[in-house]
């Protein structure tokens, strides 16, 4: 199952490293991960995208809280979150495929954020799947270049991760 | 006063208190060991390599309550280190480490004896810190000695460049850290604690299982009074041995791998089992599969959260030191104890005394070769018991394990979880330092005892008078024990050729040596040598090359599932 696991660490040299190290050094699996400073800048946030049973999220959760920086765990996958993920592709654009790729675009609240006579890069957020969706719309083919940022994560309502 | 960064780290060792610390120098730590020769209550120990001087902070710590340390430099200072630290973590032993850095305007410039310490070692610390301001260093280290014997205890690493022991700044030591990221006070929840209660009275078939969790919670006395409170048989893991007595009646020995007979069947039988400070290690259970083919509740009493539920699921886990927990537990239990189903319990008793009556330790005592556990029972009687052992890896650590009664927590110290070769030698050593008057010996194996035997050096240098114990059957035994089972009698590479003539070896170290044949000699070699209240002497057993230590549970099998004599 897919789990999404947000966490606060201090923010400080290495804080990563720790992070990514006990992933590998266990076996565990990361989909994606991102970090940056929170509000607070001693603070930083991750999202860590895991594909895994129960049993082994349940023990990720455990070996995170027990690295020394982390302050705290939360499984957002547990209740209701929002989660966004940052897409830019770079797509080859001739006469035929113009018009279908703007409405495509316009169809997944996508912005054309570059142009060029033979491209568009093309700007889109949204969950992992949509992305995926709005990558499969288009077609490998006239695809150039993607970045994606790997989802980051927030609980819905009252639902905080905070120190 | 403004005080250099080397002078800075010697008074805060001497703030924690820390009367002895193994090390080696080396560019990176000139500045620390230039202060340290000029004081004299942090006693530094000059080991003959960095490998021994981590295994002594080790032993030094697991032999008494204190924190070990240790000092090495940069570079091949911490890759020599690094084996001692990873030992130390996997059996989470309290261990500060400080190592030399270069400069910190070197550093990532692939200077000279730089290496990326805090990421080799990362992996095997429970925390670890590159100090890059002088004004952080006091309350690093005093963080570092926060966290190394808070929780669930293990070693950390402090790694200091060079320039930051050399430059200056106002010292303070502070009396307490807080970190908000770690905080190692659990609150005993009282509910998980009557849940236990509960289940516990109602076992017709209860076992207690006890691991280094009772000895490193200092928790042997609440061991001691469930135990007997509840007449209940109690097995103790490798890491356990001394946490229970081996000597009374309710202790069913050593289980896992090779524990005894009634051990682990008791272990696969029992209906509830109450596992204390223990991880179901892959040594202990055997194969997990096997292991949940029978029914049972599981109660798991540990400080860390990440050892519930991770090879085994259990029934109620209890977060917290295990003292706590324990005397919580012994509360409630006492108040309902006439719950107890006692002619279930009889029954269950008898059952395991039928266990106990196969024997599985017996072994051929009418051997005109000597037989290396008869070594150890003589051990055992003449040093009445009561003598710190260390050991090495391998058949005779299975048979020290298996044939010396520990009465007494931390009395028995060896590398249970890294299983390192070489740790036990120097891990003597810090024992010694720490237990001056005491007897120490060390039992150890020719293949074992050659990967740190230099610190006969180091004995010498400071007048340890160890007993070494070498039970040399010139074969890389447990190898071979294995070859012999699983690969068709073929001995590849075990058999240990060229051997030193240990005798003169120690004689050349200024140590006494002695070479023993005949199943005879054994007692009074032992008690001339234990006679030698000042020396170390060298014992070298010449032991049966063919004997096996039994009874064995072969990789990937049950409990029950094991090899008999
Ligand atoms: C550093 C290290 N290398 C290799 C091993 C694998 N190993 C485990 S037991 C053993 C043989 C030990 O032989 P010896 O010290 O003579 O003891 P014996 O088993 O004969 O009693 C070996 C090589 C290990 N545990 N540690």
């Amino acid at each position: 199952m897919r789990h999404i696991i947000s966490l606060l660490i201090e923010n400080e040299a290495g804080g990563l490293s720790r992070v990514a190290g006990l992933f590998s050094a266990r076996g565990y699996n990361i989909e994606s991960l991102t970090v940056a400073p929170t509000e607070d800048s001693t603070l930083s946030r991750m999202t860590i995208v895991t594909i895994g049973s129960d049993d082994v999220v349940e023990q990720i959760i455990k070996q995170l809280n027990k690295l020394i920086d982390v302050i705290k765990v939360l499984n957002l996958s547990d209740g209701d979150h929002i989660e966004y993920e940052l897409m830019l592709v770079k797509i080859h654009v001739t006469d035929k495929n113009r018009e279908v790729i703007k409405h495509t675009t316009d169809t997944f609240s996508g912005h054309i954020v570059d142009t060029t006579d033979i491209s568009y890069t093309i700007k889109l957020t949204g969950t992992t799947s949509k992305l995926d969706t709005f990558i499969n719309t288009i077609g490998h083919s006239s695809i150039l270049e993607t970045v994606r940022t790997g989802a980051s994560g927030i609980g819905r309502g009252e639902r905080t991760l905070k120190v | 006063m403004e005080l250099t960064g080397a002078e800075i780290t010697i008074r805060c060792l001497q703030a924690e208190g820390v009367d002895h610390i193994f090390g080696y120098p080396g560019g990176a730590v000139l500045f620390i060991y230039d202060e340290l020769c000029k004081q004299n209550k942090v006693k530094h120990i000059l080991v003959r390599h960095e490998q021994a001087a981590v295994h002594a902070a080790d032993g030094y710590a697991r032999s008494s309550r204190k924190t070990g340390v240790a000092l090495v430099t940069s570079g091949p200072g911490v890759t020599n280190a690094v084996t001692g630290i990873a030992t130390a973590y996997m059996d989470s032993i309290p261990m500060v480490i400080i190592s030399g850095q270069v400069p910190t305007y070197a550093i990532g410039l692939d200077a000279f004896q730089e290496v990326d310490t805090v990421g080799i070692t990362r992996p095997c610390v429970k925390h670890n810190f590159l100090v890059k301001d002088i004004t952080e260093l006091a309350t690093t280290i005093k963080k570092a000695f926060y966290i190394a014997s808070t929780g669930r205890p293990g070693p950390v690493l402090v790694d200091i460049p060079k320039d930051i022991s050399q430059q200056k700044t106002e010292f303070s030591y502070p009396d307490s850290v807080f970190m908000r990221s770690y905080d190692p006070i659990i609150k005993v929840s009282l509910e998980q604690v009557k849940k236990a209660a509960q289940l516990i009275l109602g076992a017709k078939r209860p076992m207690i299982y006890a691991g280094g969790g009772v000895i490193l919670s200092n928790a042997s006395t609440q061991l001691i009074n469930l135990v007997q409170i509840m007449g209940f048989p109690c097995t103790n893991t490798l890491m356990g041995l001394g946490g229970y007595p081996a000597t009374d009646k309710f202790f069913v020995g050593m289980l896992g791998m090779h524990g005894t007979y009634e051990a682990n069947m008791a272990m696969q039988d029992c209906d509830v089992l109450i596992a204390i400070g223990a991880r179901f290690d892959d040594r202990v259970i055997g194969n997990p599969k096997h292991f949940s083919n029978n029914e049972r509740k599981i109660v798991h009493i540990d400080i860390d959260p990440s050892s519930i539920s991770k090879r085994v699921k259990v029934d109620v886990p209890i977060i917290g030191d295990i003292s706590d927990v324990l005397d919580d537990l012994i509360r409630l239990l006492r108040i309902d104890k006439e719950k107890l189903d006692l002619i279930a319990l009889r029954a269950w008793w008898t059952q395991i005394n039928l266990w106990r009556e196969r024997d599985c330790l017996k072994y051929d005592r009418a051997s005109t070769i000597i037989k290396p556990q008869m070594v150890i029972e003589r051990l055992y009687e003449i040093t009445k018991g009561d003598a710190f052992i260390t050991s090495d890896v391998g058949q005779h650590q299975m048979w020290a394990a298996q044939f010396y009664k520990f009465d007494k927590p931390r009395r028995w110290i060896n590398s249970g979880g890294l299983g390192t070769m070489g740790f036990g030698l120097p891990a003597a050593m810090g024992v010694q330092f720490v237990n001056p008057g005491s007897t120490v010996a060390c039992v150890t194996g020719e293949a074992s005892i050659q990967m740190c035997i230099q610190e006969l050096s180091t004995c010498k240098q400071y007048n340890l008078p160890l007993k070494i114990i070498n039970l040399n059957n010139r074969y890389m035994g447990m190898v071979r024990q294995w070859q012999e089972f699983f690969h068709g009698n073929r001995y590849a590479e075990s058999y240990m050729d060229a051997l030193p003539d240990f005798v003169k070896l120690a004689e050349s170290y200024g140590h006494v040596g002695m070479k023993i044949e005949s199943p005879g000699d054994i007692e009074s070699a032992l008690r001339e040598a234990f006679k030698l209240k000042n020396r170390l002497v060298f014992m070298d057993f010449i032991t049966d090359q063919t004997e096996n230590v039994f009874p064995m549970i072969p990789g990937g099998k049950g409990l029950s599932e094991m090899i008999l004599v």
